[in-house]
C-alpha cells in the first residue's frame, strides 16, 4: 500500500513540476520581445469584452513588425479604474475601451498623452469628443436600447413599445427589465438617455412612474439579458417572463448568428426611440514604453481593416466611414437614427448625483 | 517559517497595505477623519448591519439543515455515500458565477418551488439564506461530521446502560464533546457569508448589498478608495476577531478525546427513525443541491436540435466564441488545471512550512500567525487585485502582466486550507518516534522520510486536493489578471454568459458542467484517501 501512495504522490510532484515548466515556457515566449532595445511587442490594456480576429491581429504585425499583446482587467469601469491607479506606470502602451461617460475621468486623471491618429479623417466629426486635443482616437459606437421579445407582442397583440414615453404606458406594465445604473454600463446609459430627454427636473418623476409601471432592476446585463428576458436564447432556457430589457441594438443581429440553425428574422426586435449613444476610444498611455509601436497600433484601430473585423467580434458599429457594415447588421439589426446624447462634461459632473439619486428612487 | 512569513508580507499583507494607504494617505497627511466619517454614513451603516445579520440568519439555518446531515455522514453507512459526500462538496468550490445562475432555476420563476408551490424567491432575502446554505453545506458536514464519525459510540451506550435517557446521554456525552467543532464550523461558515459576494450580488439583486459588495462597489466602480478603505479596514477587524474566536474553538477542540476509526462507527440505518432521518437528509441534499447542479448540466445539454453534445463540440473551435477568445474555450480547462497545478504547488509548500512551523512552537506570536493565515479568505479579491497592481509594478517584482499572478492569486486562498488540514495530522505525530530514529542512527532527512511522511502523506494529499479544487474555482481575484490569450475555465464560463446568442449560452453551460465535473472528481479521489484525522473544513 505505501508504495502506490508514494507513486501517486511522485506522479502528482512530477505534473506539478511539469506544469510549472510549460507555463513558465508560455509564460517566458511572449515576453522576449520587451527586452530589446527596440521592443517588437506593443501592449493593449482593455476590458473584457474587446475581442478581435487573430488573423487581424497577425496583419497588423506583417504590416508593422509589431506583435499585440491584449491585456484584459474586468468591465469597462474597472478596467479605466486600474489604469488610473497606475498613472504613469502603466501595464500597457495602448488603453482601449474608455466610453463617453467614464472619458471626463480618464482625461482629468491625465491618463493619456496627445496623438493624432493617420486615417482620422475618415471618422466622422460627430463621435470626436476630444477633437480639440487628440488625447483619445474614437474607435466605436453603439447604441443602448430597448429589445423587444417578438414573439410575446405578436401572441398577446400588443403594438411594440417605439419610445421613452411608451414604457410608462399601462399596457407594458410588468415588462421591463432593466440594469443597476450604480454597476452595469447598459444601466447607467440608459438612465442617461432618460436625463438628456427629460432634462435636469423631468428625468426622476419619470423614473417615478417607470417604477409605478413595474420596472424591475437587476445587477448585471447576464442576468437582465440571460436570465429576464424571454425573447433571448438563455432567457428562453431561464424561463424569463420580462418581454422588454434594456441592452444593445446590436443584439438582435447577434442572437441570430448565434443561432443554429440561422432563423429567418431575428427573435427580438429594438424600440428606436429609447436608445443612448454610447461611444468607446482608444487612447496612448502616458509613460508607455513602446510610443512608437502605441501609434501604430492607434492607427491600426480606425483602419479599415480593423474597423471591419470589429463589428462581427464586439458587435459595434465601426466610426470609420470608408468602414462597411456586414450584412449581418444591415438585415437583422436596427437603425437608430436619433440617439440620446449628453455631453461628456455634462456626465461628469452630474453622473455621480444622477446615480444617487436614481438609487435611492429606484432601488429603495 | 521565514518563507511563508515573507510570502504572506509580499503577496498579501504589502498589497492589501498599499491600497489601503492610497486610500487614507492624501498628500502625506493621514485621513483618519475619514474613518467615523464614512461608518456615519446611513448607507453604509445600512449595509453593515445587513451584512452582520444576513450573516447571523445564514449560519443559523446552515446549522438547522446541515447538522442532521453530519450526523448522517458521520454514522450511517448506505449505497452512494462517497458519491454523495463528493456532490455535497461541489458547491463549495464553483465560482458563484455559475451558481447563481442554477439556482435561480429552483427559486426564480418557473423554477421548482415556483412549480410546485408558486413561491418565488429571487431578489428576496431568502434566496441569499439558501444559497449559503447551498455553499456552506460542505463546510459543517466535513467539520462536525468528521468529528463525530471519529467519537466513540461506546461512550454514550454506557450513559444508556448506566440508566441515562437516549436525550441525556447524547446531551452529556456526544454535545460537549462535539460542541467546539460545532462553535468552529459556525464560525467558518458566518466568516464565509459575512464576506459573501456574487451569490448577494446575483440571487439577492441590487436592492441587498454586503459590505464585500460595497468595496467592490467603491473600488471598481467608484474609485472611492478612501471610502473603499475604510471598508476594508471594517471587514479586516470583522474578520480578525471572528478568527481569533476561531482559533480559539480550534484551540478547545484539541484536548484530549478517545478517538476511533470512523470506518468502526458507521453502520447501516436501522427502524423507522434512523430510515426516515436518512431519507430526509438526502431529499434535502437533493432539492438544495442536486437540483441546481443538475439544471447545469440539462441546459448543456439542451440544444435547440434536441438533447446532445452540440455545445460541448462548439467548445472545440476557435470561431465559435466569435473573438472573445484567441484560442477554443476548451483551452481554457488545460490552462485551469496548468494554473491550479501551480497553485497547488505554491500552497503545498508555503501551507506545509507554515503547519509544520505551527506545530513545532508555540505562543502567542505563533498563533497569530495562524490567524493572519487565514486573513486572505476575509478580505476582498477586489482589494488583493488591484493592490497587486499598485504594488508589483517594480523589477525584480514587475509580475503585473505576468501569468505567475494567477496561481500566487489563487494559492493565497489555498494555503488556509493546506493549514487546516496539515496541522491537526502534523500535531499528532510524536515527537518520540523521530527521536527513536535517530537513536537508532537515522539522518534527520531518513527520520523525516520514514516516521514524519508516511504519517502525514495522506493529509498531505488531501490538502493538495483542496488547493487544487479551490484554485480551480477561483474567479475573483483572477479575473483581473487572467490574459486573454490564456483564461481560466470560470474566466471564460463569465465572457461567455457575457454575450448574447444561444451557442455562447450553451457553451457557458457545458463549460460549467465541465468545471463541476473536474472538481467532482478530484473530490471523489480524495474520498478515497481520507486521512485518519480528517481535516477542519
Amino acid at each position: 500500500m505505501s508504495t502506490t501512495t508514494i507513486t501517486r504522490m511522485t506522479v502528482t510532484a512530477v505534473a506539478a513540476a511539469l506544469g510549472v515548466t510549460t507555463l513558465a515556457a508560455c509564460g517566458s515566449s511572449d515576453d522576449s520581445g520587451s527586452s530589446g532595445t527596440k521592443s517588437k511587442t506593443v501592449t493593449l490594456v482593455s476590458h473584457d469584452s474587446f475581442a478581435a480576429s487573430p488573423a487581424v491581429l497577425k496583419e497588423f504585425t506583417k504590416e508593422t513588425g509589431y506583435t499585440v499583446k491584449v491585456l484584459k482587467s474586468g468591465d469597462a469601469g474597472a478596467a479605466l479604474n486600474q489604469e488610473i491607479l497606475t498613472k504613469g506606470s502603466p501595464r500597457g502602451d495602448v488603453f482601449f475601451g474608455v466610453d463617453n461617460t467614464l472619458l471626463s475621468r480618464a482625461l482629468d486623471n491625465g491618463l493619456f498623452t496627445s496623438y493624432t491618429a493617420k486615417g482620422l479623417d475618415q471618422v466622422s466629426a460627430d463621435v470626436q469628443l476630444d477633437a480639440g486635443k487628440h488625447r483619445v482616437t474614437p474607435i466605436d459606437s453603439g447604441d443602448i436600447c430597448v429589445n423587444y421579445d417578438k414573439k410575446y407582442f405578436a401572441d398577446h397583440k400588443i403594438a411594440v413599445p417605439q419610445s421613452f414615453d411608451d414604457l410608462v404606458k399601462p399596457e407594458y406594465k410588468n415588462l421591463l427589465v432593466t440594469e443597476n445604473a450604480a454597476t452595469s454600463s447598459p444601466g447607467l446609459g440608459f438612465l442617461l438617455g432618460t436625463t438628456a430627454k427629460y432634462g435636469d427636473s423631468g428625468w426622476e418623476s419619470y423614473w417615478k412612474k417607470l417604477k409605478a409601471n413595474g420596472v424591475k432592476v437587476v445587477d448585471g446585463w447576464e442576468q437582465a439579458y440571460n436570465e429576464e428576458f424571454s425573447g433571448s436564447a438563455g432567457g428562453k432556457k431561464a424561463k424569463g417572463d420580462r418581454p422588454l430589457v434594456v441592452s444593445y441594438a446590436s443584439s438582435p443581429p447577434v442572437e441570430v448568428l448565434y443561432a443554429k440553425p440561422q432563423p429567418k428574422t431575428a427573435p427580438t426586435g429594438v424600440a428606436t426611440g429609447t436608445c443612448f449613444r454610447q461611444i468607446e476610444f482608444a487612447g496612448l498611455l502616458d509613460g508607455a514604453k513602446n510610443t512608437a509601436g502605441g501609434k501604430a497600433l492607434i492607427d491600426f484601430l480606425v483602419s479599415k481593416t480593423f474597423q471591419e473585423d470589429m463589428p462581427l467580434n464586439m458587435f459595434v458599429d465601426p466610426v470609420a466611414k470608408n468602414a462597411k457594415v456586414p450584412a449581418l447588421f444591415t438585415e437583422f439589426g436596427a437603425k437608430v437614427t436619433d440617439p440620446e446624447t449628453v455631453a461628456p462634461d455634462t456626465i461628469a459632473k452630474n453622473r455621480d448625483q444622477w446615480v444617487k439619486s436614481w438609487s435611492s428612487l429606484v432601488l429603495k | 517559517m521565514a518563507g511563508p512569513v515573507a510570502f504572506f508580507a509580499v503577496f498579501f499583507a504589502y498589497p492589501v497595505a498599499a491600497i489601503v494607504g492610497r486610500g487614507l494617505d492624501v498628500g502625506g497627511a493621514w485621513q483618519f477623519g475619514r474613518i467615523g466619517e464614512v461608518l456615519g454614513d446611513p448607507d453604509i451603516l445600512q449595509v453593515l448591519w445587513f451584512t452582520s445579520w444576513q450573516a447571523l440568519a445564514s449560519t443559523a439555518l446552515t446549522l438547522l439543515i446541515a447538522l442532521p446531515g453530519a450526523y448522517v455522514f458521520a454514522r450511517f453507512d448506505f449505497p452512494g455515500k462517497q458519491l454523495l459526500r463528493a456532490a455535497v462538496t461541489v458547491p463549495f468550490v464553483l465560482p458563484t458565477v455559475v451558481v447563481g445562475t442554477a439556482f435561480l432555476a429552483l427559486l426564480g420563476r418557473g423554477g421548482m418551488l415556483d412549480q410546485l408551490w408558486g413561491v418565488r424567491l429571487d431578489t428576496t432575502v431568502w434566496a441569499i439564506l439558501l444559497a449559503h446554505v447551498f455553499f456552506n453545506y460542505a463546510v459543517v458536514v466535513r467539520t462536525v461530521g468528521g468529528l463525530w464519525s471519529q467519537l466513540d459510540p461506546r461512550q454514550e451506550e454506557a450513559a444508556r446502560v448506566l440508566g441515562a435517557s437516549r436525550f441525556a446521554a447524547w446531551r452529556k456525552v456526544t454535545l460537549p464533546a462535539l460542541g467546539p467543532a460545532v462553535a468552529a464550523a459556525s464560525l467558518m461558515v458566518f466568516l464565509f457569508t459575512f464576506t459573501s459576494f456574487g451569490v448577494v450580488q446575483i440571487l439577492g439583486g441590487p436592492a441587498f448589498s454586503t459590505l464585500e459588495v460595497e468595496i467592490y462597489r467603491q473600488t471598481a466602480q467608484l474609485l472611492d478608495l478612501p471610502t473603499a478603505a475604510v471598508l476594508t479596514l471594517a471587514q479586516f477587524a470583522a474578520v480578525g476577531a471572528i478568527l481569533a474566536l476561531h482559533a480559539w474553538t480550534v484551540r478547545r477542540r484539541e484536548s484530549a478525546l478517545r478517538l476511533v476509526d470512523p470506518a468502526q462507527t458507521a453502520r447501516r440505518p436501522r427502524g423507522a427513525g434512523q430510515w426516515s432521518l436518512l431519507s430526509g437528509v438526502v431529499a434535502s441534499v437533493a432539492a438544495l443541491i442536486l437540483v441546481p447542479l443538475g439544471v447545469l448540466v440539462q441546459r448543456s445539454l439542451d440544444t435547440p436540435g434536441g438533447y446532445g453534445f452540440g455545445y460541448y463540440q462548439a467548445l472545440q473551435s476557435q470561431g465559435a466564441g466569435g473573438g472573445t477568445f484567441l484560442v477554443p474555450p476548451v483551452d481554457a480547462i488545460w490552462n485551469s488545471l496548468q494554473y491550479a497545478l501551480v497553485a497547488t504547488a505554491i500552497a503545498l509548500v508555503i501551507g506545509g512550512l507554515a503547519a509544520a512551523a505551527l506545530t513545532r512552537r508555540a505562543g502567542p506570536l505563533v498563533r497569530g500567525f495562524d490567524a493572519l493565515l487565514m486573513l486572505p479568505l476575509g478580505v476582498s479579491a477586489v482589494t488583493v487585485g488591484f493592490g497587486f497592481l499598485i504594488t508589483l509594478d517594480k523589477p525584480p517584482l514587475d509580475l503585473r502582466s505576468s501569468w505567475i499572478l494567477v496561481p500566487l492569486a489563487q494559492a493565497l486562498v489555498g494555503v488556509p486550507f493546506v493549514v487546516r488540514t496539515m496541522l491537526p495530522v502534523l500535531r499528532a505525530v510524536d515527537g518520540r518516534l523521530r527521536e527513536a530514529a535517530a537513536v537508532l542512527g537515522a539522518s534527520p532527512l531518513r527520520a523525516w522520510r520514514e516516521v514524519d511522511l508516511p504519517m502525514v502523506r495522506r493529509a498531505l494529499l488531501v490538502a493538495a486536493g483542496f488547493a487544487f479544487a479551490v484554485s480551480l474555482g477561483e474567479f475573483g481575484a483572477t479575473v483581473f489578471i487572467a490574459r486573454p490569450d490564456n483564461p481560466t475555465l470560470p474566466v471564460a464560463v463569465a465572457r461567455l454568459l457575457g454575450r448574447a446568442g444561444d451557442l455562447n449560452y450553451g457553451q457557458a453551460m457545458a463549460l460549467s458542467t465541465i468545471l463541476m465535473l473536474v472538481c467532482a472528481v478530484s473530490l471523489l479521489v480524495l474520498e478515497r484517501i481520507r486521512t485518519d484525522r480528517s481535516g477542519e473544513f
